[in-house]
């Protein structure tokens, strides 16, 4: 047997499997999907963006995923910043529980929130006699994205926190600096990378969410309609072109969040 | 100032994620054990969890095995240029950055029977968009990620001396790899192992594009779900998600404990 | 055994790490490779475990090309500077290791390992894990690891590097007196001179991956063949224009030589200390340090400073006192050659004949 593994043959069969099943598995495709939306020409591909339909619906979701992302950054860093500092019943559970929207299935968590808010519950009763509506309308989007991005923030901030060296505190104490101040020039400076990255992070994910999205929002073209949904559509009507142009929105914003991402957080360990 | 910050903390957790939970538990209790059962014993929805779960286990040694050997290779394999290794590295992660959705048209666009290689699988009678093989692609596609990221640090925290000693104390690939890589890296390919079941469990958007949802052939339970909602069999879809969620929280449960584990190493 | 090394060049990237090294080790001696950090021993040592391919050169072991071995079958033991102990494992097992792989019968392994385990000092710690252990304790470890499957050749990477300055003077001798028990060819790396020159039968000096030298530590410091090698052995001060210097005026040829004077080249006193006053100059105490066992006298004579040593049974100078000061030879060298020159008024010029 270990005759047989020494042989180099063997060495490169492994090699080559492994990075060719890299290439095929996630190379490829992206490059498929650039490939099929130019393949017609580019006024073809801008004929597919220029549909009001399509490009509302990436409008609408980028701006419910930056409404989405701002509120995370906020309850991200309150949480964050609770869970690091207080000690208090309950804490290592809520500290676990984090996780939970990256461990459920997102339509699971979509049929979660539908249920709360639906009409028949008690708070999407209470919503609609005071007049607003939630699912089916944008705030179901921005709450279904808040839930599955959930524990971006927090698990960016967390580790920063712990890192925070007690003394520099006690020495901004030392100096005078009253607690608010310590807070927003000691404190929020060292949290801000991770606000950051798990911003983006969060705001990436939120692009890109489809499952918890779809069940909640009315999917309703140019008022609850985002990308994702568009392109599962225009897939289901046989638009593979159109779901492919705005795919490549798509993914070419995602990825460049992606690569600013890598790039502060390699700046950051560097400083 | 405390006690208010903690109850925030309190209320946030509650609205956003146990009172939903809640919910939907009570939700698939409605109709009593009996009703769960039923909505449970469905065909449909028999094949459905039987789907998912063949989904996840083809997907989680798939991608365990290659995702270990990757992540082994992107930090010890010095036969690549370090170019080359930086290049793979940096777009491991593209999978996290696609929509799933995206994820399911890339394969359609590939492989879907308008493709030359569709075509062609097809025509020896072998489908594979709106088929399993389709399914298991789309899912091994969204988790590539998970074990590499898991495994590549652990590697680079133990660097490559232990591996280098046993090499000069006469022992070959296969025994270095057993008898020192691996208990070193074993506690993150467990928890990579469970991100990438947790992960496989829960994939929709993918899934759902590639499989055409067709039910009783290429239905997965979250497919069922989406469709049971669809369909304003509200019951139903919460029993399958009650089934769901149950996995999804013991696996939490599971990575909390394999976080553990590998502290304490 | 016996090892050969020809024209071994080794690049990483743009950088030139090891440049056309040769040398040649006779079995059963102890080398060590000194040199300052980053000056590419360490690359030589894993060449020569061929946990590093060089881009060019020769290595011989018995004669024979090894070149194309992997480490696995060069039958060399290794000690890493972090020792790389097995951590999972218990000190059993990271020095049964080599021989489990060899498939060896398990009452060998057993036998070999205890006996390892008594002479490495190490009995009944046999059931511990590294994480246990001391770094002293670690390193026998690691050493009885190298020695198990009786290797031909050990390698050892800065093997003190990690270890409290006390214990690693303790461990020095250790192992200097096991080495010469085991009676194994053995290379060692190391960046402190007091190490190389207690330990090694034979030093190497690696600078800037180049070998400048190679022989004794006494040879090494009697003739340093380079004004590296001049300057990294020995304490030394070094003047500038050597034709300054009393004595050395004509050997000093042109400008441009300059002289290493060791501190134990000069003597300083009052005039009626020397026998040849006029190979002395004049100069003036600046600064005594109390070094223990002596003085160290800081002397300016001209416009440089020189270092000494001062007997504490001659009379105490003071700070500031003129004195007579005598330099007994000087390493000389300019851009083509260096060379050792005695003083050449030292000799008495009109001798007496009794």
């Amino acid at each position: 047997m270990n005759t047989l593994l020494r042989h180099k043959g063997w060495t490169w069969g492994f090699r080559s499997t492994v990075l060719l099943y890299f290439v095929l598995l996630v190379v490829l495709p992206l490059l498929g999907v650039y490939y099929h939306s130019f393949s017609l020409g580019w006024s073809a591909f801008a004929e597919s963006v220029k549909d009001p339909i399509a490009w509302k619906s990436v409008l609408l979701t980028l701006k419910l995923a930056l409404v989405a992302t701002m509120i995370n950054v906020l309850i991200g860093t309150m949480i964050g910043w609770v869970i690091v500092r207080y000690r208090f019943p309950g804490r290592s559970l809520l500290n676990s529980l984090v996780d939970l929207p990256f461990a459920l299935p997102t339509a699971v968590g979509g049929l979660m929130i539908l249920l709360l808010l639906g009409p028949g519950s008690l708070i999407g009763g209470a919503a609609e006699a005071l007049g607003f509506e939630i699912v089916f309308h944008q705030p179901a989007i921005v709450i279904a994205m808040v839930f599955v991005t959930f524990p971006f923030v927090i698990r960016a901030v967390q580790p920063l926190l712990e890192e925070i060296d007690p003394s520099e505190e006690e020495a901004a104490r030392t100096l005078g600096a009253s607690g608010t101040k310590i807070f927003f020039q000691v404190v929020l400076p060292s949290m801000l990378p991770g606000m950051l990255s798990g911003g983006m992070l969060a705001f990436s994910r939120a692009l890109a969410e489809f499952g918890a999205v779809v069940l909640v929002a009315g999917n309703i073209p140019g008022r609850t309609l985002i990308a994702s949904v568009f392109i599962y559509g225009e897939v289901e009507s046989d638009n593979t072109a159109g779901a492919a142009a705005v795919s490549i929105l798509l993914l070419t914003l995602s990825f460049v969040i992606l690569w600013v991402v890598n790039f502060v957080q390699t700046k950051g360990k560097r400083a | 100032m405390k006690k208010l910050w903690i109850t925030l903390t309190y209320l946030v957790f509650f609205l956003l994620l146990i009172a939903p939970l809640g919910k939907m538990v009570m939700g698939a209790f409605e109709g009593g054990l009996g009703g769960l059962g039923d909505a449970l014993a469905r065909p449909e929805a028999l094949h459905a969890l039987m789907m998912t779960g063949l989904i996840v286990v083809t997907v989680t040694v798939l991608n365990t095995l290659l995702g270990m050997m990757m992540a082994i290779y992107l930090v010890r394999g010095s036969w690549m240029s370090g170019g080359l290794r930086r290049f793979l590295n940096s777009i491991v992660d593209l999978p996290y950055a696609v929509s799933p959705v995206i994820g399911g048209l890339m394969i359609v666009l590939l492989l879907g029977p308008g493709s030359a290689v569709g075509a062609f699988f097809e025509d020896i009678g072998f489908k594979i968009v709106y088929a399993f093989p389709g399914m298991v692609i789309a899912t091994l596609f969204v988790t590539f990620p998970l074990m590499v990221r898991e495994v590549m640090p652990v590697l680079q925290e133990i660097g490559a001396q232990q591996e280098e000693a046993a090499s000069t104390l006469g022992a070959y690939g296969w025994t270095t790899f057993w008898k020192v890589t691996w208990p070193s890296i074993r506690w993150a390919v467990i928890y990579g192992i469970v991100l990438t079941v947790a992960r496989s469990l829960g994939e929709f958007g993918a899934v759902l594009v590639v499989s055409g949802n067709i039910i009783n052939r290429t239905q997965t339970a979250t497919t069922l779900v989406y469709q049971d909602v669809e369909n304003f069999n509200v019951i139903s879809a919460n029993s399958v998600a009650l089934v769901l969620a149950a996995f999804s929280v013991s696996l939490l449960l599971l990575m909390e404990w394999a976080k553990k584990r590998r502290e304490v190493r | 055994m016996h090892v050969e090394v020809r024209g071994l060049n080794k690049h990483f990237g743009d950088f030139h790490a090891v440049k056309d090294v040769h040398f040649g080790i006779e079995k059963g001696h102890l080398i060590g490779l000194l040199g300052p950090s980053g000056g590419g021993k360490t690359s030589i040592l894993r060449m020569l475990a061929g946990l590093e391919t060089p881009d060019s050169g020769e290595i011989r072991f018995h004669g024979e090309l090894v070149n194309a071995l992997p480490p696995q079958e060069r039958g060399i033991g290794f000690v890493f500077q972090n020792y790389a102990l097995f951590k999972h494992m218990t000190v059993f097992d990271n020095i049964a290791f080599g021989l489990k792989v060899k498939k060896t019968p398990k009452s060998q392994i057993k036998d070999r390992v205890m006996e390892l385990v008594e002479l490495t000092g190490l009995a009944g710690f046999e059931k511990r894990y590294p994480q246990q252990l001391s770094g002293g304790q670690r390193q026998r470890v690691a050493f009885a690891r190298a020695l198990a499957p009786e290797p031909q050749l050990l390698l050892l990477d800065e093997p003190f590097a990690a270890i409290d300055a006390k214990i690693r003077q303790e461990l020095r001798s250790w192992l200097r007196e096991l080495i010469e028990r085991v009676g194994i060819t053995s290379i060692f790396v190391t960046h402190d001179q007091d190490e190389a020159i207690e330990v090694a039968d034979e030093i190497m000096i690696i600078n800037q991956g180049r070998l400048e030298q190679k022989g004794t530590p006494w040879d090494i410091y009697k003739e340093p063949k380079t004004p590296f090698v001049a300057t990294f052995i020995g304490e030394s001060t070094v003047v500038e224009n050597a034709r300054e210097l009393k004595g050395f005026e004509e050997a000093a040829g042109g400008s441009g030589t300059r002289a290493l004077i060791r501190p134990e080249y000069i003597e300083v006193g009052g005039p009626d200390e020397f026998r040849v006053l006029s190979a002395t100059e004049e100069g003036i105490v600046r600064h005594l340090h109390f070094r223990g066992s002596e003085w160290m006298v800081e002397v300016e004579v001209g416009s440089h400073k020189l270092m000494t040593y001062r007997s504490l049974e001659k009379d105490t100078l003071q700070p500031g006192q003129p004195v007579r000061v005598l330099v007994h030879r000087a390493y000389l060298f300019n851009d083509e050659r260096s060379w050792i020159e005695e003083n050449r008024l030292k000799v008495d010029p009109m001798p007496v004949i009794i």
